[in-house]
């Protein structure tokens, strides 16, 4: 979905720092790179495609300005895949337990 | 006339930003270059237990319970030479309303903010703390801004914080995901001084001071249950409150001789500030990235004076690697029916190989459990490991390398903890106190105060000194 309305759940982004300007401290490979941000909210302007400069208003009211980069974004994160090193474990440990019992 | 917002000109107002946003003035309870008093800051700007207690009861938090680990006391014994094998208590924090023992620590800050009149509340943090301060924001109907560290510079973020990102929004947060670098304080310092919210700081005198009852709770409901004190309780150490607000609990409860014992997750060699290292680790917490230096540089902290000071507790730190932790974590769920964790599993890792240096009677409590979840799980965590280029394998664990391999024991007998030499740690303390006073010449009263900041004799503080 590249296109939003009013109202609509979206997501920002923001250069922060880009590179040549991130804090002294920071590493080499850090320092090749911007500071980000991506932050949600309810669409403010009447239409946006992603791309575009827009407004939103977060949960607690707040605007803040920005790139459309998302429209509905969902959660990238679940349970993985099965994990073939983790599925034997319980039967091992309770075969130990077993065998302590006796 | 508008403020200067570049990143050197909000950066040198951090000290009246942050007098003003956690209402503290820490002047007052400066000695001299070294010194401070530790005890009147905590007694005059934190809470009394009896304070602490009746706040968190109005939210729910806290009196969780203490379950004993009989299957896996059971499976340690079989391990352990003849005579040892300690019982292992878990005290189930999971149990709190957001999911973590962090909310005992919120829940003072935000009730405090709320006393204050501030509109709302800001936070740093990634993890269980973020989720905390939201979860109770809600309840006393303050705003919330929470700030992550979430994503790399390719903008994949780690699972585990983007789960704590979701669960802050499930409360009604606004999240500010941000990339790899320290200068997340930057944007905070911003948003502080924009919204003039309450910073809900981790290392604040009322932050520790809600940790306290977690300490005083484990010691009562061991003596209660069993007519005695623990001998020793394992806490995951990171930034040094859940080692501080536990101890000061247990001393409360008169458990003077328990053993506190830190255990991190050992990810030595990955930095804390690397675009590159960032997603090549399984824990953002609870790992020696911030246990190491918040131990010998407790001031590090967003606060002028960190009250979260681990040196002066521990007894013992040791050392666990994040394929133990994992284990430890299917152990818990396959032996004892409790899916929780991961992280906060580096205590139960750690204290699975401790009971087996102790005497069958005696009794060793694992401080902590989290909730798990999406993104925060031993599946999620390792399928996005491999997908970062972490080899993932059963074997070994003291072939673990972290940032490249990830080593599951092959039996649990494999398992063992790795002891952080603490006198070292303590004269690296020391060094840094000495280094940032200058040529301040300390006095009588910087000695005592040194050799009480690290749990040590002014003989030894001042011996480590001359030996530099």
């Amino acid at each position: 979905m590249n296109k939003a309305k009013a109202g609509d759940w979206v997501q920002i982004h923001n250069v922060v720092l880009p590179p040549g300007e991130r804090a002294p401290q920071v590493p080499a490979d850090t320092q090749q790179v911007p500071f980000e941000m991506r932050l949600k909210g309810f669409l403010v302007d009447a239409e946006a495609e992603v791309g575009q400069d827009v407004t939103i208003e977060t949960v607690i009211g707040r605007r803040i300005q920005g790139t459309l980069v998302a429209v509905n974004p969902a959660y990238p994160h679940g349970f993985g895949e099965p994990v073939a090193e983790l599925l034997t474990i319980g039967r091992e440990l309770r075969a130990l337990l077993e065998e302590a019992a006796q | 006339m508008s403020r200067d917002l570049s990143y050197e000109a909000v950066m040198a107002r951090r000290g009246d930003i942050t007098r003003q946003a956690v209402g503290i003035d820490y002047a007052e309870f400066e000695r001299s270059p070294i010194a401070f008093d530790y005890e009147g800051l905590m007694e005059q700007t934190g809470y009394s237990l009896d304070e602490v207690q009746r706040i968190q009861q109005l939210t729910q938090v806290g009196n969780t319970p203490l379950v004993e680990l009989r299957n896996i006391t059971c499976l340690a014994r079989k391990l352990a030479g003849p005579g040892k094998g300690a019982r292992i208590f878990l005290k189930d924090e999971a149990a709190n309303p957001s999911g973590s023992f962090k909310a005992r620590r919120a829940s003072v800050s935000v009730y405090r903010a709320r006393q204050l009149g501030y509109p709302g509340v800001a936070c740093a943090s990634s993890g269980n703390y973020a989720a905390a301060v939201a979860s109770q924001a809600a309840k006393w109907g303050l705003k919330c801004i929470i700030l992550q560290e979430v994503f790399d510079s390719r903008g994949l973020g780690q699972p585990e914080i983007v789960e704590k990102g979701r669960a802050c929004e499930a409360y009604g947060a606004e999240v500010w995901q941000l990339s790899v670098g320290p200068e997340l304080f930057y944007v905070f310092l911003r948003i502080l001084e924009e919204t003039g919210y309450f910073s809900a700081s981790l290392y604040t005198p009322f932050a520790i001071a809600g940790i306290e009852t977690l300490g005083y709770e484990i010691g009562q409901q061991v003596i209660e249950r069993e007519g005695r004190p623990p001998d020793a309780v394992v806490i995951t150490h990171a930034g040094g409150g859940n080692v501080t607000g536990t101890a000061r609990g247990l001393r409360k409860a008169g458990c003077t001789a328990t053993q506190i014992i830190g255990a991190s997750v050992d990810l030595r060699g990955l930095h804390m500030a690397s675009d590159h290292d960032f997603n090549r680790k399984s824990f953002t917490t609870g790992h020696t990235g911030f246990g190491v230096p918040f131990a010998t540089f407790p001031d590090r902290a967003d606060v002028p004076r960190n009250a979260a000071r681990a040196l002066r507790y521990l007894d013992r730190y040791v050392l666990v690697s994040q394929g133990e932790v994992f284990y430890a974590t299917e152990m818990l769920a396959q032996l004892e029916g409790l899916e929780r964790g991961p992280a906060g599993n580096t205590s139960l890792a750690a204290a699975f190989c401790i009971a087996q240096q102790l005497d069958r009677d005696q009794i060793v409590v694992v401080q902590e459990t989290e909730y798990t979840g999406a993104g925060k799980h031993p599946s999620a965590q390792l399928t996005f490991a491999r997908q970062n280029g972490v080899e993932v394998r059963r074997g070994d664990p003291r072939e673990n390398r972290p940032g490249q391999a990830i080593v599951i024991p092959a039996h649990p007998g494999q398992m063992a903890v790795e002891e952080l030499d603490l006198d070292g740690i303590r004269r690296s303390y020391v060094r840094n106190a000495l280094q940032r006073a200058g040529s301040y010449q300390p006095t009588e009263a910087d000695w005592r105060f040194l050799a009480e900041d690290c749990h040590s004799t002014v003989e030894a503080v001042r011996a480590w000194h001359t030996a530099e």
